[in-house]
Formats: structure tokens, sequence, C-alpha cells
């Protein structure tokens, strides 16, 4: 338990500190959502419609941001080769490291989000979904995403890789938590959507850390 | 014997660096690795710290624990200090170690034993992004001291190293045997600390064939 929080401590005290670039998701999202008035039109019916898939493809983008140093920066000051010789299991520090990293970004989305959604005109009835969808979901956008950060973890410029690996497998969160809130702003029952979704990261949950910890330690090699 | 490595091979990206690597070491016992640039020290401390897997061959530590078979218990049972610190900029000296000691399960006495072993008291609180090279240096080695580990595996330890930090080095290595630890050491320059010396080659160059297919 202690080695456990020790590196989530870290990781925040990291994230939080100069060059951490916590927070920088979060401002991406807002920017990237404050943009689409200003390319859509601000016709409160136009931005209605595309708020719960825009806000959901804002929030994919605002956590790759920050993903390609999950792993990279330990790896270049030689902390990943120690921290594989610590106790703990590397899925283990895997999954902690990726918590951290959902601590950091995806769950500032969640809490901003009612915010957000106001400026889209995202009908009152949507609000609570949105928070519900975005906190269920962007774990999954985190674990994920440390799948990605493990397999580009030797390369210079990975974030672009990163990118293209990850995206396609944050589909799923994608049409499901999109979904579930369009479904609420139309009156309809959200709860479908809903599960699947938390389903989604669920399952990510379990499996990821196991993926990301085989492509470490091909890469500590 | 403690520590018996038999015909160990290794690659790296492709090409070997390694090949019928054998040695065996006593408790207490320290081994001092030379050899050009290139002749495999850094691999070989790698493949013995289980990061690299070896292509051939292996090693038994305690006569019953194989290298590969259980890499946890292996790790358990090793520290091994790299060519790079394990030293976050971002964090004080103070906080770097103490990550590391509970990660390592190392309480405040310890912690507080690291930190005198190489004089790191004065810059608990500086960042350790504002360290000189060897004192970043001095706070990777603190490492070793956290947590008993029988087998130290040291790259270069020396580098960056002044003369009174290599001495508390080299009075940390007699201390660590002398409490029947075993320390495996690649280094270039005299440590001081009495061991056996193993001179490592670069294989000749006719081995590129890569065994690999994703390599070839």
């Amino acid at each position: 338990m202690r080695a456990a929080r020790a590196i989530i401590g870290r990781e925040l005290s990291l994230a939080l500190r100069s060059g951490g670039g916590a927070g920088l998701g979060l401002a991406f999202f807002l920017i990237v959502v404050l943009l689409a008035p200003l390319g859509v039109g601000p016709e409160p019916q136009a931005l209605a419609g595309i708020a719960p898939g825009m806000l959901w493809i804002a929030a994919l983008l605002a956590c790759l941001l920050s993903l390609d140093r999950l792993f990279q920066a330990d790896a270049e000051d030689g902390s990943l080769d120690a921290l594989a010789l610590s106790p703990l299991p590397i899925e283990a520090i895997v999954a902690l490291k990726a918590l951290a990293h959902w601590l950091t970004t995806g769950l500032p989305l969640a809490v901003a989000a009612p915010l957000i959604g106001v400026t889209l005109q995202l009908p009152a009835a949507a609000q609570p979904w949105l928070v519900a969808s975005l906190a269920a979901g962007t774990p999954a956008l985190s674990f994920l995403g440390a799948i990605g950060a493990a397999v580009t973890v030797g390369l210079r410029r990975g974030g672009l890789l990163l990118s293209v690996l990850v995206l396609p497998l944050y589909l799923p969160t994608l049409i499901f938590g999109a979904r579930a809130v369009a479904a609420a702003a139309a009156g309809e029952n959200p709860w479908p959507a809903f599960l699947l979704l938390g389903g989604v990261t669920l399952g990510v949950l379990a499996g990821a850390p196991f993926a990301a910890a085989a492509a470490l330690r091909a890469n500590l090699r | 014997m403690s520590l018996v490595v038999t015909d160990l091979a290794c690659r790296r990206a492709g090409r070997r660096v390694l090949d019928g690597v054998g040695f065996a070491l006593a408790p207490g016992g320290t081994l001092v690795l030379r050899g050009p640039n290139g002749a495999g020290k850094s691999t070989l401390l790698r493949a013995l710290a289980g990061l690299l897997p070896p292509e051939r061959g292996g090693a038994t530590l305690d006569g019953h624990l194989a290298l590969g078979d259980d890499p946890d218990g292996w790790a358990e049972r090793i520290a091994y200090a790299g060519h790079l610190d394990a030293v976050k900029a971002q964090l004080t000296v103070a906080e770097n170690l103490r990550f590391w000691a509970a990660l390592l399960g190392a309480d405040a006495t310890a912690e507080a034993e690291a930190l005198d072993a190489f004089a790191l008291a004065p810059i608990t609180s500086r960042l350790a992004g504002a360290c000189s090279a060897g004192q970043r240096r001095r706070l990777g080695l603190a490492r070793l001291a956290l947590a008993p580990r029988r087998l130290w595996l040291l790259d270069e330890p020396t580098v960056s190293l002044d003369a009174e930090a290599a001495e508390r080095l080299a009075a940390m290595i007699a201390s660590h045997s002398a409490r029947g630890g075993m320390t495996v050491v690649a280094t270039h320059v005299a440590l001081g600390v009495d061991g056996s010396e193993l001179r490592l080659l670069p294989p000749a160059a006719a081995s590129t064939a890569a065994a690999d297919p994703f390599l070839a």
C-alpha cells in the first residue's frame, strides 16, 4: 500500500509541478469546445445537435495530449529500469500510473463538463449524464492510452504514432459515451448506452495493465 | 558459490554483444568488469538484472534461484544502478529518496543512513534538477543503501563522482561485502575495492546475423 501511495503521490506532484502538464488537458478541452460555436455558428439548434459528440471528441483529444510522456519520461531518466526491478509488479505500476493520469486529466474534464455543456446549449436534462459518462468513460481512455504509451516508449517522436494507435481503440468509449448524452438530451433512456460504456471501462481496466506491462517488458530489453 | 553465471550469451538489437561469459562469485565477493567500450559490460549487467533476457546460458543465485525462472524473486535480491540515475529533476533530493524508500519498503532509519552514506544531508531540500551531475549520481547511488540486497550491479558508478564520493562508494561496497553481499561493477578506473577482475572483449564481427526474424 505504501509503495502504491508513493507512486500515485509522485505522479501527482510531477504533474502539478513546472512542466508537468496537469491542467493543460483541461485547457485544451475548453479551447476545442469553445471553438465549435465559432466554426459551426451560434444557432442553438445546431450546437445542441453536435454537443454530445463534440464534447466527447474534445475529451478524447485532451486525454491524448499528455499520454506520450506517461512512460517516456521514466525511460529517459532511468526510473523505468528501477521501477521494473522494484517489488511491485510492472502491471501494478502501469495501473497506478494510468490511474494518476486519469486523476490529472480525465477527472478534471468530468468536473468542468457542466460549464462547457452550457456553452454548447446542451439541454439541462443531459448535464448530469454528461458528467456521469465522462466520469465513467475517461478511465478507459487513460488505461488504453497506457498501452499505446508502453508500445511507443522507445520512440523519439512517439506522440503521433501513439495517437494513430490509440484513437481507434477509443471508438467504443466514444460511441457509448456520446450516445448516452445524446439519448438524455433527446429525452430517451440513456441507461443502455451508459451501462455499455461502464462495461467497456471495466473490461479495459482489467486487461490494459497486462497488455501495457508486456509491451514495457519488451521495450526494456 | 553464491552467484554462478554459465555460458551467457546476449544479443542487443540483433547483434551478439556477449558470448560464452561465465564466472562465479562467492558471498562477499566483488567482481570488476573491465574492457573497451562496446565489450558488453552494460549488457552483462542488464542481463544479470533480469532486464535483458539472455539468448543462451543463465545465472543462479544462492544455488537454487535461477535467472528467468522467478523474475520477481530475482529482482528482490538485486539492486541495479545503471548509466542513468533514476532521479526526477522536478522533485527535491529528499522527495526522490523518499519515493524509492517507500517503493523498496525502507524505513526512516534506512533513509537517513542512505542520505548519510553519500553526504546528501546538506542538499535535501534542493530540487534534483538544480543539482550537479555528481550530486545526482550520489543521489542515484544512495538508492543502493535503502534496502538490503544480495547482489549489487553497478554500471560505471564513479562517473562524475569526486574523489571523496568515490571513496564513500568504495566504503559502501566494502561494508556490503562484509555483510556477505556480492557486487558486480563495470568501471574504467581503479575503485579501491578488493575483488577479482573479468576482462570482456568485443565479440568477433562475424556474429552479426540476426536470429530474431523481426530484426533481420
